[in-house]
């Protein structure tokens, strides 16, 4: 039994490692996509070398984040097999064909469009390489919908029913896709991957015009990334209001632990600011709360009695303290990038968006919060759903595979060690090409001039010399 | 004959089969790369794959969440059998992966992303080779679940087909790059091609020996009428392709020797084939054990008729994009 719980608890481990690692390259290059499809577009239609060069910055790093977010991703395709057979067996008949349509809808156009999009011009039509831009973008949003709509499933199964074998068998394809957490999942998701891509490349064009303040692409990328995050700021924060009545409606426990809420409150439940969940004794340690507020903000009713965690056992409670805390986390960056987008407003109205120096360190320090936002937002549902890996019907730990302890500890550890060098790299090649001036084509600066005399001829056809 | 499960059977071998093939040629290069002194070499090599290796990994993304589709019993049987090679396998394509776009992002370190593309399409490649192996070998099943343990895998027969694999993927990416390079590399390519070519012959034949004596079925099948009718053509077919091969290296007709290597693929895998089905998991799991229920099966082949072909003209396109001999001048870096 014991030994039970170490491989489960490895297992875990292993999946909510490397699915976090994944994660992080998915909502950067979800929104890079978008955000380079937009520059091309423009530069099709006014002809103005900024867009054109933009592009090529914002497509270089793109690259490189594609590129770590497939192979990270082949690695999430088997983990549900090495690490969840059980799960794989019985959900496979439902969540297998959503995945394989992703990979047919979306993989593919994606994979087949980037070479072209990537080393396609000249080669192609001006027109036929945004056509494959276009595609490169599509195939990310897509992506996001097949994946959105299976995790939602896991969430709030819909559609099936359950066999002999104790398979979940198929009966309405549509139930199980538009099952009732997916449109608000997807929706969060998307505008989650917007919001920290515009994060990036504000915090990108800020650094830059904290430099040089003329410069004319900074300003563009910077201004682009204001916009962006003015408007969707606010309308992720209603989203997300929408989402977690949602969220209420079908996962009610899930809520519980978000708010903190281990007492039932039959005459409106208080919203907590702070607190330490105390798992162990069931109650909200030094909490700070405002009477009534969640009642309002979830039910819009100061009054509406709400249960709490005493109406749940134990056994099939989510662990608490991480849930109330990866969701403030979550609702703490979102305000503050409203906070950003507000300020951005403002300044363009004062005429003085590119000269606030203060505001530009402000946004490079907001630059890396969007990844934080989505790991806590992930975190808070991933966690939130527990103990199940099908809500209600499966759980996580009647999922696992036959596997043993060692096996899984040992690539446990070879994926910790191998993803931290590997993408710690990567991350260093991103920052390094982010810090390159935009507008300027020097090749890379650590990039030595190739050993004297002896490989002239050779470097000189060689591929390596910057083209742009 | 042709119910769902069988017709899936099918689209899941041709799409592995393709993977094989295509990525069997990236990881051939990756192979080759110590053997690539020159550093313009090994730019023009990696760069007649980097448009397509993407795409080409793809499949493999295809394979499993394919496998776990519409196969979902002998997706949750064979991964955990073969944990270990799997697990090695996908971190050894991370390594090949990142080096696609780290190696031109960072000089000073030029050399250790080589290497980190060497090693990973090494082990990558001798991972599949070992999961061919310890499947075609057996797996210990009780039930619904697999029931040995993690070091089943590790056998003399799927150590060979590891090295097996190696010389084969070699002799797709030794011939690719002899029909997209010239000069001195082309030559290059070449001699690669001809030992790599030898050895896979080598393994071929071993293999061909030594799996009738792993299990008595796959021994009747291959010998025993009505199916050596089928299988008697794989050994004729193999000597003229062969045959083929050595005469597109000797009178170097660059483009003859990447079909013959696909040619060689194929009629392994069409050997393979016979001496597996029905079965999905060898001699345990039937390909209708193990086939999802007809709803998940008929809802994804709706898509599959539609957009495995898409997938395949759009796929032509991007090759025939960068078709021909590869421009030194040419890169996005």
């Amino acid at each position: 039994m014991l030994e039970m719980f170490d491989v489960l608890a490895l297992a875990r481990a292993q999946f909510a490692f490397t699915v976090m690692f994944h994660i992080i390259f998915p909502a950067f290059s979800i929104g890079l996509a978008s955000y380079l499809m937009v520059l091309e577009a423009l530069w099709l239609k006014t002809d103005k070398d900024v867009y054109l060069k933009l592009f090529k910055y914002w497509r270089k790093i793109f690259a490189v984040a594609f590129g770590m977010g497939v192979v990270s991703g082949i690695v999430m395709s088997y983990q549900f097999g090495t690490n969840w057979s059980v799960f794989s067996d019985k959900a496979g008949p439902v969540i297998g064909p959503l995945m394989a349509y992703e990979v047919l809808t979306a993989f593919f156009l994606e994979a087949g469009f980037l070479g072209v999009m990537l080393f396609g011009m000249g080669r192609v039509s001006k027109k036929l390489h945004f056509l494959a831009t276009v595609m490169v973008a599509v195939g990310t949003l897509i992506s996001a919908t097949w994946i959105l709509s299976a995790n939602s499933w896991m969430q709030t199964p819909a559609g099936f029913g359950i066999n002999e074998a104790g398979q979940f068998i198929p009966e309405n394809w549509f139930a199980i896709i538009f099952n009732p957490s997916f449109p608000y999942r997807l929706v969060h998701m998307v505008l989650a991957a917007y919001l920290t891509t515009a994060l990036v490349v504000g915090a990108v064009g800020a650094w830059h015009l904290l430099r040089e303040r003329e410069n004319i692409e900074a300003r563009t990328m910077f201004s682009m990334a204001m916009w962006m995050l003015a408007i969707v700021a606010p309308l992720q924060i209603f989203v997300g209001d929408a989402h977690g009545l949602n969220t209420l409606e079908h996962q009610p426990v899930k809520v519980m632990a978000m708010e903190g809420h281990f007492e039932s409150h039959p005459e409106g439940a208080p919203l907590y600011l702070f607190g330490i969940p105390n798992e162990k004794e069931q109650k909200l340690d030094m909490a700070i709360g405002i009477p009534k507020l969640s009642s309002l903000i979830l039910h819009h009713d100061l009054n509406a009695p709400m249960k709490g965690l005493d109406t749940v056992p134990d056994e099939l409670q989510p662990p608490v303290g991480i849930v109330f805390w990866s969701f403030r986390i979550m609702v703490g960056l979102g305000m503050l990038m409203l906070l950003v987008g507000g300020i951005s407003l403002f300044l363009r109205w004062r005429g003085k968006l590119y000269s606030t120096k203060f505001f530009h360190q402000m946004a490079v320090m907001m630059g890396p919060l969007g990844f934080v936002a989505v790991l806590a937002g992930w975190v808070t549902t991933e966690v939130g759903r527990q103990p199940y890996t099908v809500y209600g019907f499966l759980k996580t730990s009647d999922s696992l595979a036959p596997v043993e302890a060692p096996a899984v500890a040992v690539s446990l550890l070879a994926f910790i060690i191998v993803y931290f060098i590997l993408f710690g790299f990567g991350t260093m090649y991103i920052l390094k090409m982010m810090n390159r001036t935009p507008g300027q084509l020097a090749p890379l600066p650590s990039a030595p001039t190739r050993s004297a005399g002896t490989t002239q001829l050779a470097s000189a056809a060689s591929p390596k010399s910057d083209k742009e | 004959m042709f119910d769902l499960p069988t017709i899936w059977a099918f689209i899941l071998a041709l799409a592995i089969f393709i993977y094989v093939i295509l990525d069997g040629f990236d990881l051939g290069i990756g192979i080759l790369f110590p053997l690539l002194e020159k550093d313009s070499d090994r730019d023009l090599a990696m760069n007649s794959v980097a448009p397509v290796w993407d795409g080409n990994e793809t499949w493999l993304v295809l394979g499993g969440g394919g496998l776990m589709a519409a196969f979902p019993l002998a997706y949750a049987v064979v991964l955990p059998a073969l944990y270990m090679p799997f697990i090695l396998m996908l971190l050894a394509l991370v390594f090949r992966g990142v080096a696609f776009e780290f190696r031109w992002r960072d000089k000073a370190h030029e050399k250790i992303w080589d290497r980190s593309f060497f090693w990973g399409s090494l082990m990558a490649t001798f991972c599949q080779g070992i999961v061919l192996g310890a499947f075609v070998q057996g797996i210990e099943v009780t039930g619904r679940e697999y029931s040995g343990g993690w070091w089943d895998w590790l056998t003399p027969f799927s150590i060979m087909c590891g090295f097996a694999l190696t010389a084969g993927y070699s002799l797709l990416g030794a011939s690719w790059l002899v029909m997209k390079t010239e000069g001195e590399l082309r030559e290059k390519a070449y001699f690669c091609t001809r030992w790599a070519g030898v050895f896979t012959l080598a393994f071929v034949a071993i293999v061909s020996v030594w799996t009738p004596f792993l299990s008595p079925e796959i021994a009747e099948r291959w010998f025993t009428f009505p199916h050596l009718m089928f299988v008697l053509p794989v050994p004729t077919m193999t000597a003229i392709i062969a045959a083929l091969l050595a005469w597109g290296i000797i009178a170097k007709r660059d483009y003859v020797p990447f079909p013959s290597a696909i040619g060689l693929f194929s009629l392994c895998f069409v050997g393979l084939g016979i001496g597996m089905f029905p079965y999905i998991v060898p001699r345990a799991i039937t390909v209708h054990d193990a086939a999802a229920p007809d709803v998940s099966l008929s809802f994804m082949l709706v898509g599959a008729v539609i957009l495995v072909p898409l997938i395949l003209s759009y796929t032509a396109y991007s090759y025939w994009v960068f078709r021909g001999k590869i421009d030194p001048e040419a890169g996005y870096h």
